[in-house]
């Protein structure tokens, strides 16, 4: 085996990579870079082209022109040295029924090419990292659908990749077991590049650092996760709850006088519960208005309980990125986060 | 080599841990089993007639049993072989287990090698059914036993030729019902082509009848190796391998 002519910090190199069909082009020329111990978000609405890119990552597919290196071995020419560095999770995970667990996972580890002890620990070590350590000796066909999946991540590591890439890996669970899904992908960043794939915003907000996103075949950006929020966001945007102190408030008021603070262009009330109010102020771009509004409502006489910036989720980022296309899309659940 | 062997080790436990492999050893043993006591129950009754007759009888058990048993188990082998091979890429590409394999870092041959010995193993194990039955013949005779095992050689040489030509109809669908129609049906004409050899001499006719997979089993089964029956087979199963790959290949440039 050679050693890895890596020298750059990346551990991904996508440059121009395009899959053409007789018909259709699935991917049109995406070029992107994941920095080593990254845990990067791949997100797109159906059909934009996650699987077919990560499918000639993991060598299943070969591009039909542009390059990708993993570990700095090329898809098409190193195939084999790219493979034994990748963990790969399909959307289902590729399990055989008539199997039990830990056989499976035994198969799947000399396919990668361990063997003897080492085999056995790394069995042992992936059982127990991905909580499926009471199934062991089940049928695979047996197991739940949230089992299954842990089986998936479990066969994606057994071999130790520098690489994970994950197609789905929460779609079809329950929300307890996405949960512990996205947990089980965050502690494992610590000692492998991942590439996750979702079309559910809320999870690239929850999981990752770096965000790709695609549409129809082509890159439309790619950034942290929060400078995709304030480059969307543009300019600044506060909530603020206000409370009246003598136990009443009229939230009109409030809004006329937060209004007329200098740099505000627009007021909205968002929430009003008996004698407080929640606001989200807009500021013009290029202004700060948190000081004079927090003055402004001290000064009336008003007690502010909170002011902090709003941040745009994601949903609306994705949605201003990619157009009108994703409306129809399946919905997926809208969380406003703040940072 | 190594990862040959781990790809057959997987086939042959999914023939096992599912009744696919007992179902067909059944079915095969008790087929076969019929074919045995029939040809023994023919070859008493013509061996007493003849003793009461007076004329000499010419006792020969490979000639008598052994022998058209040898090609009947080359025939019931054409039923069995698609339910064989049927599966073993056809159920990978349904279940979506392919994926793992491909990236995987094994080259395609050798999962096909893989998949391939280990549908040879499993015929194996059906043909281990028939050596029970002519065990029977040496306790109780004195066959000869080189002609048997030459006959064994050439049933494994041209059930390795039908497994490695359904090994790659069954890269072609996702279907396993499909893969083992497709593949009865192969089975079947290269079987049958030698029939125009019986009204027809002209040149075509010859090379159809030299396709059959069966007319090149008799010298087989008659005891004989014959280099050239020999070759045909391992082209079969080379050309039939050689396939395979190239469709796993244009799997990957087509989905």
């Amino acid at each position: 085996m050679r050693n890895s002519p890596l020298t750059a910090k990346f551990m991904i190199t996508v440059k121009q990579l395009t899959k053409r069909y007789a018909r259709t082009t699935a991917v049109d020329e995406i070029s992107f870079e994941v920095a080593k111990g990254q845990i990067v978000g791949f997100l797109g609405p159906n059909g934009a082209g996650k699987t077919t890119t990560m499918r000639m990552l993991t060598c299943f597919l070969p591009p039909s022109s542009g390059t990708a290196k993993v570990a700095g071995f090329d898809v098409l020419e190193q195939p084999l040295e790219v493979k034994k560095r990748i963990g790969y999770l399909p959307e289902t995970p590729p399990i055989y029924p008539e199997m039990a667990t830990s056989e499976y996972l035994q198969f799947v580890g000399k396919l990668k090419g361990l063997s003897g002890s080492e085999l056995a620990k790394r069995v042992d070590y992936v059982c127990g990292r991905c909580a499926i350590s009471d199934v062991k000796t089940k049928l695979l066909g047996k197991l739940s659908k949230g089992y299954r999946q842990r089986v998936g991540l479990a066969q994606a590591v057994i071999h130790n990749p520098d690489v994970l890439i994950l197609d789905e890996p929460t779609a079809g669970l329950d929300p307890k077991q996405i949960n512990e899904t996205r947990d089980l992908i965050k502690d494992l960043a610590g000692e492998h590049t991942i590439i996750l794939s979702t079309h559910i915003l809320p999870e690239v907000e929850q999981t990752c650092e770096q965000v790709i996103i695609i549409n129809k075949g082509k890159l439309v950006a790619t950034d942290s996760v929060r400078n995709l929020q304030a480059r969307a966001r543009g300019a600044e945007s506060v909530l603020v709850e206000v409370a009246g102190r003598s136990g009443s408030l009229e939230p009109s008021i409030v809004q006329n006088t937060l209004e007329q603070v200098a740099g505000v262009s627009r007021v909205l009330c968002k929430q009003q519960g008996d004698a407080r109010a929640v606001f989200e102020v807009e500021s013009k771009k290029g202004s700060f208005v948190r000081g004079d509004v927090a003055r402004a409502i001290v000064e009336s006489g008003w007690d502010l309980n909170e002011l902090r910036p709003a941040a745009m989720s994601l949903e609306e980022v994705f949605l201003q990125l990619t157009g009108s296309e994703t409306a129809d899309e399946p919905e997926t659940p809208v969380e406003v986060h703040a940072s | 080599m190594r990862n040959i062997w781990i790809i057959c080790r997987k086939e042959l436990g999914s023939y096992f841990a599912s009744p696919v492999a007992y179902i067909l050893l059944i079915m095969f043993g008790l087929i076969f089993g019929f074919f045995f006591w029939n040809a023994l129950g023919s070859f008493v009754f013509e061996s007493i007639q003849s003793q009461m007759s007076g004329r000499s009888f010419p006792m020969n058990l490979n000639e008598w049993i052994i022998r058209p048993l040898l090609s009947n188990v080359s025939v019931i082998g054409l039923f069995f072989i698609p339910m064989i091979t049927m599966r073993l890429f056809a159920e990978e590409k349904r279940t979506g287990t392919i994926e793992l394999l491909a990236t995987s870092p094994v080259r395609d041959i050798e999962i096909i090698l893989g998949k391939w010995l280990a549908s040879v193993i499993l015929y194996a194990c059906l043909l281990l059914f028939t050596a029970l039955n002519f065990a029977f013949l040496f306790k109780y005779g004195t066959p000869d036993w080189k002609p048997l095992l030459v006959g064994y050689l050439g049933l494994l040489l041209q059930a390795g030729a039908l497994l490695a030509i359904g090994t790659f109809i069954s890269t072609l669908t996702k279907n396993q019902i499909i893969a083992g129609a497709v593949t009865f049906g192969v089975c079947l004409l290269l079987w049958v082509l030698e029939w125009v050899s019986g009204y027809e001499t002209a040149t075509w006719a010859r090379v159809l009848a030299y396709m059959s997979v069966i007319t090149h089993f008799e010298s087989f089964g008659k005891g004989v190796v014959d280099s050239k029956d020999a070759v045909f087979y391992v082209t079969v199963i080379f050309l039939g391998l050689f396939f395979t790959a190239r469709s796993m290949e244009s799997l990957r440039w087509r989905s």
